[in-house]
């Protein structure tokens, strides 16, 4: 195997007396999309500045190709990063802001001039080459941004919640463009986000991060299917989650008492442990044609019409404290004030075990 | 009842602008005299006395000195006035809070005070009253101007179009040079041509720390010595229409910044 292209080592760092990274290690791979999702506060920002090279960790190691980078500065280290609010220089022409990193380093104007070209073909602004950056739109300039880091080749490229200053349509527009300009050029990308689906739909490898530390991190679809802890499995879309502690248990099959009744599942546990029951909301069967646990029934309490489905929220009526999210079909006929019965089935059982 | 009140305040304006200008006015008028005292009646048009100023190579010498001071004196204040402006604004240092209050303490200080200062200095270190020690002065009284100026625009949105050059490659000195001034740009030639109206006609320094070459506004003291003649009006004037322009460059900087 291969060393990867970007190896972080133990990363913990501080500011002040604030704790923001935890000993964060992370690996990632030459050609890969990474997203590094997480709420505010989750040091994912951090963590990109000190790839970036903008912070130098108060512990541990950053490796790019191999080399020790940990405290090398932005302009000697093989990353680029486009910045939120794009950082466009406002005084010069998108041309020249896209062959600044080129001269930078001795590149003659008609290279440059080339391939900054070429550059802004790529991301389908050829035209805009003699534009000052205030005559582009948000989306425009955007793309300049990228155009601009990925000129100069650089081993990793670094994007800071790239598509946050942007309306809906034109996010979900840009982040297919991402993703095809990414395969274009075989860069590895690096983007920090805390909207989802965006992860989702852009992510190689999905790392969640919460309050310091990475959570879970893997294919996006694997995070989805099997969060590793509780915080990816509400963060990474929305689950119910059952409390519960195991009370039988056997070399195969283990019983989990839970505040709506035994469910039993398909996997060792130690006798005694606290563990979580986690169930995506398009698993829950709401009504008679039940799946195999029975979760006891619930009182609906809002139903949200969402255009291709309706989301449920539903109160449980064994213990009040619980709140059932469910996906329903768009023409399902549920209200406000029904009780249906509640159940799944085992193997889209989610186990939560920190 | 409201007519009165519109009227009232009209003449209000008038007299107000009338105090500020009329003296300008008079001064310009009676450079234009054709007889040798500059008192009613208005005996001109005439330009006779500007051609006597433009003759005089005491006076045109003072001008070119004027300009010369002026100048090299606003560079030296806005260059290190930006430096500092940067300093403070990008780098965090101890007790700098107290530090740029002491770069603008020269703004609150009588130019009195700062030209006997600098005498003091000056003799003690055994600088010779000249014009550099004039432009010295100039620098001291602008310094903090350029500084507030600059300062006051360097805002953090430009903290990340420094550092996306920085990550693309550039070391530090060009980072300022081809990101930092031109951004700055607007806030950098206000400050030049504020401290080029200010050093124009600033007289107590230039009076204390000059001696045989001298500033346009010491000359023209030494003419008033021998009495009130359309010569200094016609002299007054042209230091008013520099300044005039100056201002208006200044303005127009300012101006162009805001709509960008």
């Amino acid at each position: 195997m291969t060393a990867p292209l970007v190896d972080i080592d133990s990363v913990s760092h501080r500011f002040g007396q604030q704790t923001v990274l935890k000993n964060v290690s992370l690996k990632i791979e030459p050609g890969s999309y990474t997203i590094l999702l997480g709420p505010s506060g989750s040091g994912k920002t951090t963590l990109l500045s000190i790839l970036g090279g903008f912070v130098t960790p108060s512990e541990g190691k950053v490796f790019i190709r191999g080399v020790d980078c940990t405290s090398v500065p932005p302009a000697k280290r093989p990353t680029t990063t486009v910045f939120q609010d794009y950082a466009l220089f406002p005084h010069m022409s998108v041309g020249s802001n896209v062959g600044f990193g080129l001269r930078m380093q001795g590149v003659d104007g008609a290279t440059r001039a080339a391939r900054a070209r070429e550059a802004l073909a790529l991301v389908g602004l050829a035209s805009s080459f003699d534009k000052k950056p205030h005559q582009l739109s948000g989306g425009q300039r955007q793309r300049v941004a990228l155009a601009r880091a990925l000129v100069i080749e650089p081993a990793v490229l670094l994007l800071d919640e790239p598509l946050g200053a942007l309306d809906l349509k034109l996010r979900r527009q840009m982040q297919d463009e991402l993703k095809a300009i990414q395969k274009r050029v075989g860069t590895a990308f690096i983007h920090v986000t805390h909207d989802q689906e965006e992860a989702m739909a852009l992510a190689d490898h999905c790392v969640v991060m919460n309050d310091g530390r990475i959570e879970d991190e893997g294919p996006p679809e694997r995070v989805y299917a099997r969060p590793a802890t509780r915080f990816s499995a509400t963060f990474m879309g929305e689950s119910t989650i059952l409390a519960g502690t195991v009370t039988e248990a056997s070399d195969r099959t283990s019983t989990v008492a839970t505040p709506v009744g035994p469910v039993s599942l398909p996997s060792a546990l130690p006798q005694g442990s606290a563990v979580g029951l986690a169930i995506r909301p398009e698993h829950l069967v709401l009504g008679a044609a039940g799946g195999g646990v029975r979760l006891g029934s619930a009182e609906v309490s809002d139903v949200v019409f969402q255009g291709s489905f309706k989301r449920v929220l539903a109160v449980s009526v064994e213990d009040p404290s619980l709140q059932f999210i469910a996906r329903l079909p768009a023409s399902a006929a549920v209200q406000p004030g029904d009780t249906v019965a509640v159940s799944c089935d085992t193997d889209q059982i989610i186990l939560l075990t920190d | 009842m409201r007519r009165i009140v519109r009227i009232a305040s009209w003449l209000y304006a008038l007299a107000v602008y009338g105090f500020i200008f009329l003296p300008v006015v008079v001064l310009v008028l009676f450079s234009l005299q054709a007889t040798s005292f500059p008192i009613p009646p208005f005996t001109g048009p005439s330009l006779r006395w500007y051609d006597a100023v433009l003759s005089d190579t005491r006076l045109t010498s003072a001008l070119l000195n004027s300009l010369l001071v002026a100048s090299i004196s606003s560079l030296a204040a806005v260059a290190l006035g930006f430096l500092s402006a940067w300093g403070f604004a990008r780098f965090v240092l101890p007790g700098s809070g107290l530090l740029r209050g002491l770069i603008t303490l020269p703004l609150t200080v009588s130019y009195l005070i700062i030209g006997m200062g600098l005498l003091v200095l000056f003799n003690w270190a055994g600088v010779p009253k000249s014009l550099l020690a004039a432009g010295i002065g100039h620098v001291v009284i602008n310094l903090p101007l350029c500084f507030a100026i600059i300062y006051s625009q360097m805002g953090d949105h430009q903290i990340n179009i420094e550092r996306a050059a920085r990550d693309l490659g550039a070391p530090e000195w060009k980072v300022l040079l081809l990101i930092t001034v031109p951004v700055m740009a607007p806030a950098i030639f206000a400050g030049f041509f504020l401290s080029m109206t200010f050093s124009w006609d600033e007289f107590v320094i230039s009076f204390l720390l000059t001696r045989f070459d001298t500033t346009l506004p010491v000359e023209i003291w030494n003419l008033l010595r021998s009495g009130l003649n359309p010569k200094t009006n016609a002299v007054g004037s042209l230091v008013f229409a520099v300044s005039i322009v100056l201002v208006v460059l200044f303005e127009l900087t300012l101006l162009r910044r805001r709509k960008a």
